[in-house]
């Protein structure tokens, strides 16, 4: 951890938010491995992805984008309002700059002007409404329809402004606008032409896109950034085979892939021809403890089997060193108000003794569900924190569930389950998509009062230092009281070609959150 | 002649019933899995609303006879339906990758059903020789293992230390011929690798077995060379037997190789399927499984007229 990290920038939040310019800065995200050294990007080339999702059901509809392919796909061919940087701050990208009342409820948006679809229709504020409003209202199957939900009017103001207004106040609303599900479309009386057809303002066209199997797009010569979409074109292949996703790399059929298996990662660094790189962003793994259910209403059971895991094994092993243990909340250490002080809970079995004699136990047996489908490596987790907590007394029953099927048959039903997080760029957009009370990802069921005042508070609060405070107290009684046990941060660990030259990479999502098509270039 | 028309009119109507019935059997089983097409596609992301919309935009909500009678009469008629997923139709969606499979079928064939029979007729010829156990060794070794690892052990050589095939089979429909089939070399010979010992194990087992008839003792008598009586006394009676293996071995070509597909990344029918499965997809499920089934039941009914060709004895079951 770098003291970099920890950096507030020198304007207070309001300013930050009013001028519109490097809103937000959440802390630079940390990359670990070196990359090639800023040289002017040259022209050309096509690069070609590897990567390991990517299914022959996938459509062009950002509403319905759920994996690495589409995101990768969806962030070349279009463009969002904002973009999180590969520093970690909020720029904006189709937007212009944004105003904000004092109360953070209305938010006025000024639209880029001049920018192009691909179709050649002009981007306008009439486009920016249909997109929003394809992800709300009744009909709408968005799996943004959650996060968009504050918004109780969205309207034109002339040509190039988009005024919000929110149900409250709401801080980070800029943020949420740079999801990977709200690319902005073309619209025709006020209704999308078609969702599904790929047409977008980014900085790449689609030639021909075989769900599944490849997508060719190449440079949209009109694109409005004159320091993006540095290759000619780019394919990306879907090759969810990690050993064939790892040949092909090493043969130089593709130039980068997703997702390396750590298990053969040192072997793969000794090749000449590639190199391996690491992020460490807010991916992070979790085992969420229904807390109306019997045992785990009771905090003391909570605690217990929170200090019986041993984070640091968990890394060693499951991530075989590629990843940052975990303190029980759901907020990385690359967001802006990650709580340092909050001291790093250990594993230890006395103290798990302790609080399950407080909750006048002798010794506890629980289910455990877990299957690869919430993390590559879930079950190994699961039965590793069986062996640790044994050593207090509770006795921990692995059940190795279904990986097909596991969304929407153990997450959010079985009691004790190993769950997978993708992580927000912002505390507000995380606490409130799974702690908030009665939200629908809330997968602990968890309701605590003095939290959810707090997060609503900080929702509306512009003024940064007392954000920073509110956070602060939310991360600890999550750790302290929530309940979720959140033994491990993963890193992205991407194989790269040497031929392919990048600037620093984006920690919030993989392969440069999502923009290596855009931001990445041939040395 | 006549009796054979018949017997392909009966098969085929037979046929057609089998096809009612595995369509059937399909979307009864792809209900009885847990979570339906809405609940996939959003995965992790879903929520009871948007789950709903989906189901109502889709008719999802509708009970299952009532799907599965509309989807029966658009089949009735030629319309194989639309996909859930992308909106596209099922024979556009599935047109190119049934290509891909059928072409991959093609290749791995043409090298495997040649090479088998021959090494199948020399191993009887030369019965009980080194060449014939070193033939047995090597081909029951490469049936032994699983199809994945003879991928890997091939990409391993082939691919990455000596580069001269590709790792990965990327294939698109505006490649030529021949680059076509340099890219789908690697998976081709694995195929051959893990069929080629079924058929060839036959063709030396049915040709042994001839060998003691007493018309092949006549014509060693007469002093006809050992392997003019092997290619011209003993290979046309051994015919039948052998060309169902190959054409079980044909079948499982085109409908067995998802493993394959995996590996090599090759954009084919398994692939399609598997996906489909997985997100419940059933327009496409069921317009490949119907695919897969009428290539069963259509090469069983060529391997039993060819048999008949060979041997009219069998028109006439004792």
């Amino acid at each position: 951890m770098s003291e970099e990290t920890r950096k507030t920038t020198g304007f207070t939040r309001r300013e930050v938010l009013a001028t519109g310019a490097a809103a937000g800065a959440i802390a630079a995200g940390l990359s670990i491995a070196p990359g090639i050294a800023r040289a002017a990007p040259k022209k050309g080339g096509t690069l070609r992805l590897g990567i390991g999702h990517g299914s022959t059901t996938d459509t062009l509809d950002t509403a319905t984008t759920t994996d690495l392919y589409m995101q990768v796909v969806g962030n070349a061919c279009y463009n969002y309002l904002t973009e999180v940087s590969n520093s970690g701050e909020l720029v904006p990208e189709l937007a212009q700059s944004w105003d904000v009342t004092p109360d953070a409820k209305v938010w006025t948006i000024k639209l880029r002007k001049g920018v192009e679809f691909h179709n050649g229709k002009t981007m306008d504020s009439g486009d920016v409404v249909a997109s929003i409003n394809h992800h709300l209202g009744e009909d709408s199957k968005s799996a943004a329809k959650a996060i968009l939900e504050p918004i109780a009017e969205v309207k034109a103001d002339g040509k190039d402004t988009v005024v919000f207004t929110m149900k409250t106040g709401n801080a980070d609303f800029p943020f949420i606008l740079s999801d990977y599900h709200i690319g902005i479309m073309p619209a025709k009386d006020g209704k999308l032409i078609d969702p599904m057809s790929g047409v977008g303002c980014g900085g790449y066209i689609i030639e021909n896109f075989e769900p599944g199997v490849r997508t060719t797009l190449k440079r949209n010569p009109n694109y409005w950034k004159t320091d993006r979409a540095h290759v000619d074109s780019a394919e990306v292949l879907s090759i969810t085979d990690v050993t064939a996703r790892t040949n092909a790399l090493t043969t130089g059929e593709i130039d980068a892939m997703d997702k390396v298996d750590l298990k053969t990662a040192h072997l793969l660094a000794r090749s000449k021809k590639v190199r391996l790189e690491e992020v460490s962003g807010t991916q992070h793994f979790t085992f969420a403890m229904r807390t109306d259910t019997d045992p785990f209403t009771d905090n003391n059971v909570r605690l217990a089997l929170k200090y019986a895991v041993d984070r640091e094994a968990l890394v060693k092993t499951i991530l075989l060193g590629h990843g940052v243990v975990g303190n029980d909340h759901p907020i990385g250490r690359s967001n802006q108000y990650h709580a340092d002080d909050l001291p790093q809970r250990q594993y230890d079995p006395d103290k798990a003794k302790f609080h399950l004699k407080k909750a006048g136990l002798d010794s506890l047996k629980v289910d455990f569900s877990a299957a690869d489908a919430a993390f590559a490596g879930a079950v190994d987790a699961g039965v590793l924190y069986k062996e640790h907590a044994a050593k207090a007394g509770i006795d921990i029953n692995v059940v190795r569930e279904p990986n097909d099927g596991y969304w929407s048959n153990v997450w959010l039903k079985k009691p004790f389950c190993a769950v997978y997080w993708g992580g927000r760029p912002t505390e507000d957009w995380m606490f409130s998509t799974a702690y908030a009370d009665g939200v629908p990802w809330n997968d602990t069921y968890w309701k605590h009062d003095r939290f959810n005042k707090l997060l609503v508070e900080a929702r509306g609060e512009l003024d940064g230092s007392k954000r920073r405070g509110m956070y602060f107290e939310m991360q600890k009684i999550v750790s302290e009281e929530g309940g979720v046990v959140v033994p491990m941060f993963a890193n992205y660990v991407m194989g790269v070609s040497n031929k392919v030259a990048h600037d620093k990479l984006g920690a919030n999502w993989a392969l440069d959150g999502f923009r290596a098509i855009e931001r990445w270039w041939f040395a | 002649m006549a009796k054979i028309l018949k017997m392909v009119t009966q098969r085929l109507a037979l046929g057609f019933l089998t096809l009612f019935v595995v369509s059937m059997i399909i979307f009864l089983g792809v209900e009885l899995l847990p979570g339906d097409f809405a609940q996939e596609i959003l995965g992790q992301s879903a929520t009871p609303e948007t789950v709903a919309a989906f189901r109502r935009e889709l008719g999802l909500d509708l009970p299952w006879y009532t799907r599965y009678f509309d989807w029966l009469g658009g089949v009735v008629q030629g319309d194989f339906g639309k996909s859930l997923a992308s909106r596209r139709d099922v024979s556009d969606l599935i047109g190119g990758r049934l290509l891909n499979t059928l072409f991959l079928a093609a290749v791995a064939a043409a090298i495997s059903v040649p090479v088998a029979m021959i090494l199948g007729v020399l191993a009887a010829l030369y019965r009980n020789t080194l060449f014939d156990r070193t033939i047995n060794v090597f081909t029951l070794t490469s049936i032994s293992f699983p199809d994945f690892f003879v991928a890997y052990i091939l990409i391993l050589f082939l691919a990455v230390n000596w580069n001269i095939f590709p790792s990965i089979s990327n294939v698109s429909s505006d490649l030529g011929f021949w680059e076509h089939v340099y890219r789908v070399i690697l998976p081709a010979l694995t195929l051959t690798l893990v069929i080629v010992a079924h058929m060839m194990r036959m063709t030396r087992a049915a040709i042994i077995n001839l060998l003691a008839s007493p018309y092949i003792e006549m014509a060693m008598l007469k002093g006809i060379s050992r392997s003019r009586i092997v290619t011209h006394h003993a290979l046309p009676n051994a015919l039948a037997p052998i060309i169902n293996v190959i054409v079980i071995n044909l079948a499982f070509l085109v409908v067995g190789v998802v493993v394959v597909e995996v590996v090599f990344v090759y954009p084919g029918l398994g692939q399609l399927l598997v996906d489909s499965v997985a997100k419940r997809d059933i327009p496409v499920v069921q317009a490949s499984c119907l695919i897969f089934a009428a290539t069963y039941i259509l090469l069983n009914l060529t391997a039993d007229v060819l048999s008949i060709l060979t041997n009219p004895r069998l028109l006439h079951p004792k």
